[in-house]
């Protein structure tokens, strides 16, 4: 006989198991469903763990979670062919408790969050795929697994299936995503000896750094590339929306080839051992693009919801508290036995309230803006690496005269006005 | 009708790493498996069981984090579980590991009187085949290697059939319950276990026992104590070279391999069914 849990939670990700874990901490009946060998198996991201909403799960998680390295730099890279601007900030405060960020690698990590949801009572299965949700009457009341006997109830469904989500399509919550919606991003993990990356990064003992890239990266085209040290490996990646990859006629493993062949990030490579390679979509639709997400008997949570902030590579935090906040709706719903969309709205209020949705608002059009506008990219990245060898040059001029010779160069090219005119669109995208 | 089917847990040997120093195994490099042969093992027990009714107990002997693979025997199909559990126990070659499991077999047979032992034909790890005829010996039943097929089980009169693979063939053969088979992973296909195996599977909690939860132990027989087996050398085997290569046009290349063909009759011989 089919068995009823009072939550099944589809997806052993940031998101699912973090509700998961939270529901089963307060005594909720909880079948984990996982469709990979073990959880964080199919799961990919640049690898950085944001401290705070971590934190507000399990206090103090650094002391056992399995992560790389705190990270006590981070770095903005502006690259050219031959040449790179760079800023960034470097601060010691971020080497000691509590922390702010850490760099991680999902297959560990995820297994090991996924069994703190275990040892607070859910039950976790893998290598199980949800084909679909039962509907009855209008409202989610199980889920149909691939498996024989496959079928399993429960009060509540939380599709946390990623970024494709089919569950949620089925359930009619969204329609197919459009190319400009998601960005294909692939990396290799790079096997390197601990002492070379402290050398190559400056850094000492276990302190990582994180360095985004733009421009050049992506050969100018909307997207970002990233490199991170873990403890004794390098995670490099890149990636761009979909869209702008047909319109380039780019392939995602000739981006990432191209990137660590530049001879900017060569040096930090050389002589590091590809380990593995990863590729997967990422929901950077942003605000205009989160679905519905909650329904009767079933909520939607971290990338299957569209929660992904690109701008600032936030994601799986943004994952983690959307599923503590499904959680929380679900233990309210279940004290008035209403698991209505009614009651379970209770979750999009929590959720549209948040910094989530807060923060996905205020770039709702900053995606747009670049993708439309390609010339921030293709044109001013460039731009700025010229100005700065210019003005670094001692050759002899003025530097008030190579002040001014840059300025002319910048608005001949484009004409006072347009230049104006960008920097505008700019500011109110990102405002 | 009690089946109990041995399993251990191994590294996955298709992806670890051999450390070059020391000629040893690195653990680390590979997740921790139910051993391939194994899973056949209890995979036959359920399809038996499905026939003749029962329990399926598996028995373990390893580290704690053992528990993994009981539950994976769960997934398959497996009732019961037993894991022992103890630093008596570590260091053991085949022969204490078949005198350590031959005890937790006859306390479990205590409860529940055991009607036929199934093990996996060896262990990826070690490849020795000994422990499964070991603990026969030691249990007084007659051991049955090499087995491709569970034909008959009959527990009213306690008897089965078997074949058992042979070089040029499979031969057939009749013994006595209770007995000990090992098998090989051709005897049958694993199969999609059901989602509430998993969720069984999920929850389940193997019965784990030390060593002094055993009866009439010498424990000079466990453990390295009990271990005669040294390791004089170890080296790695020289890596397989490529395959020649045959290039050029259609024409050419078939003409190159009618040659080669030709010069070595040896490779046109056709080999029987089983070999």
């Amino acid at each position: 006989m089919s068995e009823k849990f009072d939550v099944i939670v589809v997806g052993a990700g940031p998101a699912g198991t973090s509700c998961a874990y939270n529901c089963a901490k307060n005594g909720l009946k909880v079948l984990l469903i996982e469709r990979g060998e073990y959880p964080g198996s199919k799961n990919v991201m640049g690898g950085v763990l944001y401290r705070k909403q971590m934190e507000d799960i399990i206090p103090e998680f650094w002391k056992e979670a399995p992560l790389e390295r705190p990270v006590v730099e981070q770095r903005f890279w502006m690259m050219d062919k031959e040449s790179v601007v760079q800023f960034g900030y470097k601060g010691l405060e971020w080497a000691a408790e509590p922390y702010n960020n850490f760099t991680v690698l999902r297959a560990q990590f995820d297994q090991w969050f996924a069994q703190k949801a275990v040892e607070q009572g859910a039950l976790l299965i893998n290598e199980t795929v949800v084909t679909e949700c039962i509907v009855e009457n209008g409202k989610v009341i199980g889920v149909r697994t691939d498996r024989p006997d496959g079928e399993a109830y429960a009060d509540v469904v939380v599709l946390a299936d990623g970024v494709n989500s089919l569950l949620s399509k089925q359930l009619g919550f969204h329609r197919e995503f459009r190319p400009d919606e998601v960005a294909l991003t692939v990396m290799e993990v790079i096997n390197l000896p601990k002492d070379k990356i402290n050398d190559r990064f400056n850094l000492e003992g276990n302190h990582g750094t994180t360095i985004e890239i733009f421009g050049d990266s992506t050969k100018g085209n909307l997207g970002t590339a990233f490199l991170y040290t873990n403890k004794e490996s390098l995670n490099i990646g890149v990636g761009t929306t979909l869209s702008s990859m047909i319109k380039a006629k780019l392939k995602p493993y000739e981006l990432l080839d191209y990137l660590k062949k530049h001879p900017m990030v060569r040096p930090y490579l050389e002589g590091g051992e590809s380990a593995e390679y990863l590729a997967h979509l990422i929901p950077e639709g942003g605000f205009n693009s989160v679905p519905r997400v909650a329904g009767n008997g079933v909520l939607v949570v971290g990338d299957a919801a569209q929660l992904v902030n690109a701008i600032h590579r936030e994601g799986s935090n943004m994952a983690m508290a959307s599923g503590q906040m499904a959680a929380e709706a679900i233990v309210e719903a279940k004290k008035d036995d209403d698991f209505s969309e009614n009651s379970l709205n209770r979750y999009k209020e929590a959720l549209f309230g948040s910094f989530i949705i807060k923060d996905l608002e205020k770039y709702k059009d900053a995606a747009h803006t670049f993708e439309t506008y390609p010339q921030y990219f293709k044109e001013y990245l460039p731009m700025m690496n010229k100005a700065m060898s210019k003005f670094f040059t001692v050759d002899g001029t003025p530097k008030r005269e190579k002040q001014k010779e840059i300025m002319r160069s910048v608005t001949a090219e484009k004409g006072t006005f347009k230049v104006m005119q960008d920097i505008y669109r700019a500011w109110k995208a990102v405002k | 009708m009690h089946i109990v089917v041995c399993v251990k847990q191994v590294p996955d040997t298709k992806i670890i790493k051999i450390n070059p120093k020391t000629n040893t195994l690195d653990r680390r490099s590979a997740p921790a498996i139910l051993n391939p042969y194994d899973a056949h093992a209890v995979q036959e027990a359920v399809k038996i069981r499905n026939k003749t009714g029962g329990t399926i107990s598996v028995l373990s002997m390893g580290p704690p984090q053992a528990v993994a693979v009981i539950k994976k025997s769960v997934e398959i199909g497996a009732d019961l579980g037993y894991l022992i559990s103890d630093r008596a126990f570590a260091g053991a070659d085949t022969l204490a590991t078949s005198y350590a499991l031959s005890k937790a077999l006859e306390k479990i047979s205590k409860d529940n009187p055991i009607d036929l032992v199934i093990c996996g034909k060896h262990a990826i790890d070690g490849d020795t085949g000994q422990v499964g005829p070991g603990i026969a010996r030691r249990l007084d039943i007659p051991p049955i290697t090499n087995v491709i097929e569970v034909s008959e089980v009959n527990k009213e009169e306690k008897y089965v059939h078997i074949k058992r693979k042979q070089i040029d063939g499979y031969e057939v053969i009749q013994s006595q319950l209770p007995c000990l088979l090992t098998v090989e992973k051709e005897i049958n296909d694993i199969e999609y276990a059901p989602l509430t195996n998993m969720i069984n599977a999920a929850r389940y909690e193997p019965v784990i026992w030390s060593v002094n939860d055993l009866e009439d132990v010498d424990k000079t027989q466990l453990g390295l104590k009990g271990s005669p087996t040294i390791v004089g050398k170890m080296f790695s085997p020289p890596k397989l070279e490529g395959g020649k290569r045959i290039e050029g046009s259609t024409d050419s290349q078939v003409e190159q391999l009618m040659g080669i063909l030709m010069e070595r009759k040896d490779l046109l011989k056709i080999k029987t069914a089983n070999s």
